[in-house]
């Protein structure tokens, strides 16, 4: 039986090869950032900023950082060449106009009717939606890229959410450090498992609903 | 084409009176008109409405803010309808403590609610927020078999805002991710007060460039450091 070890970088590596050339994309915050690091060199993605911008680039060398130049995290970025900047009206027709490929971001829960929780913890940890429900109700895809267990080991993948939803019926895929999901018809498909981690384990430390794909196989980054 | 004057920061919190509804500019304080914020704060009123994207950044640790955080600090607000606090604990401390009311609103109908009020709309209609907490006691409406929930305009009494370079008439041009909600803000408060880096003539804008037109504009007032008609960058 496999120990469990929190490995984002595989999330992150799995992500990265959904991604076409041409595709207009949204990384959140924290780990969906990292998805950026391992887009194959010949794939050329035009990322989204909520914040107002197309054609997000690499974080500016020190010394180089512009005070009017941030990603959503108030951080220094920079912008590519031929990329653009737009007020948050914009930025937000572009997000709910289904013009963004994939969006990817973190989760507190997912489960699998596709519903997503986010946002807020009640009475404990209320950071705000910011535009998370916009880009999850908008965007064409919507990838949920989580560790598969929480500090406390349970499972972040559930039968149904508890906490409140961001979004209803949005996500489509689920990638955690385990393996590859598919929300569908109300369950999660495995499509490919991780490491040492195979379908009968995921199935037993998992507190939803899981169908195993008839092509489901291990990957490997 | 009519100059706008150009007044300085304390002269602007003059006209904001107490318990005003007022939009402010920026994201996590990248865009946002600090000289205006910082005359506001030492102007001593509060009870005010805040409409802004978030209520900025405070590292409690470092004792680093951002934006409208020192106003948060100050308790200047009786209420906040903003898309975001998670980057200062103070606004959740507040809220949890019944200090502080709190309005979250997705920020994508955060931006629309605020255009709508400036141009002319009874509302909009958007999916997000559909079946969660956001949807209640609110209209939902179907329209070719889709929900929506109807979303209402958000006026505001004053906007601060931020722009990189006004021309005297008040036309505004933005720089990069700064523009964010300055723009829109500038169309739905009955005053409007930029911040500005830098002022130049009437006619020095190409007019295809200029990102708020002149009459949304009332008064001008120029950040700290930068001399009326300095660099030409």
């Amino acid at each position: 039986m496999p120990e469990y070890v929190e490995n984002k970088e595989i999330i992150a590596r799995h992500i990265a090869r959904f991604f076409r050339t041409g595709h207009v994309v949204n990384l959140g915050i924290g780990l969906p950032t990292l998805v950026g690091n391992y887009v194959p060199p010949d794939v050329t993605v035009i990322l989204q900023s909520e914040n107002g911008l197309l054609g997000l680039g690499p974080a500016p060398a020190p010394g180089e950082e512009d005070k009017d130049l941030t990603n959503a995290g108030a951080q220094p970025v920079t912008l590519l060449p031929g990329g653009c900047f737009f007020d948050s009206a914009t930025s937000f027709g572009i997000i709910r106009g289904g013009h963004v490929d994939f969006t990817v971001l973190g989760v507190l829960e997912v489960d699998q009717e596709g519903n997503l929780a986010n946002y807020k913890i009640p009475g404990k940890m209320v950071p705000g939606m910011g535009g998370a429900m916009d880009l999850v109700a908008g965007s064409r895809h919507v990838i949920a890229a989580t560790t598969h267990f929480e500090k406390s080991g349970a499972s972040k993948l559930k039968r149904r959410c508890t906490l409140p939803l961001t979004a209803m019926h949005e996500v489509d895929y689920v990638v955690t450090d385990l393996g590859f999901f598919e929300v569908k018809e109300g369950r999660f498909v495995l499509n490919e498992y991780f490491d040492a981690y195979d379908p009968a384990w995921i199935i037993e430390h998992t507190d939803a609903d899981i169908v195993v794909a008839p092509d489901c196989h291990r990957w490997e980054p | 084409m009519v100059e706008k004057s150009i007044i300085r920061a304390d002269e602007a919190a003059a006209m904001v009176r107490d318990g005003a509804v007022v939009h402010v500019g920026g994201f996590l304080g990248c865009g946002s008109p600090d000289m205006l914020l910082a005359a506001l704060l030492a102007s001593g009123k509060s009870n005010f409405t805040l409409v802004c994207n978030d209520t900025a950044i405070y590292d409690p640790k470092s004792g680093r803010t951002t934006g409208v955080a020192p106003l948060i600090l100050g308790r200047r607000f009786r209420k906040v309808i903003v898309s975001h606090i998670g980057t200062n604990p103070e606004t959740q401390r507040q809220m949890h403590a019944g200090e502080l009311e709190v309005e979250l609103v997705p920020q994508g109908t955060l931006a629309e609610r605020i255009r709508a009020a400036g141009f002319g709309l009874g509302g909009i209609l958007t999916p997000t927020g559909v079946g969660t907490e956001v949807e209640q006691g609110k209209q939902v409406l179907e329209v070719e078999g889709r929900r929506f929930l109807l979303e209402l305009p958000l006026p505001g009494d004053v906007a601060l805002i931020k722009a990189r370079k006004a021309d005297r008439a008040g036309n505004l041009v933005y720089s990069k991710t700064a523009r964010n909600f300055n723009p829109l803000m500038a169309t739905a408060c009955s005053l409007v007060i930029a911040e500005v880096e830098e002022i130049v003539p009437i006619g020095a804008l190409d007019p295809d460039q200029i990102h708020t037109p002149s009459i949304f504009v009332d008064y001008l007032v120029l950040s700290d450091g930068r001399p009326e008609g300095g660099s030409h960058a």
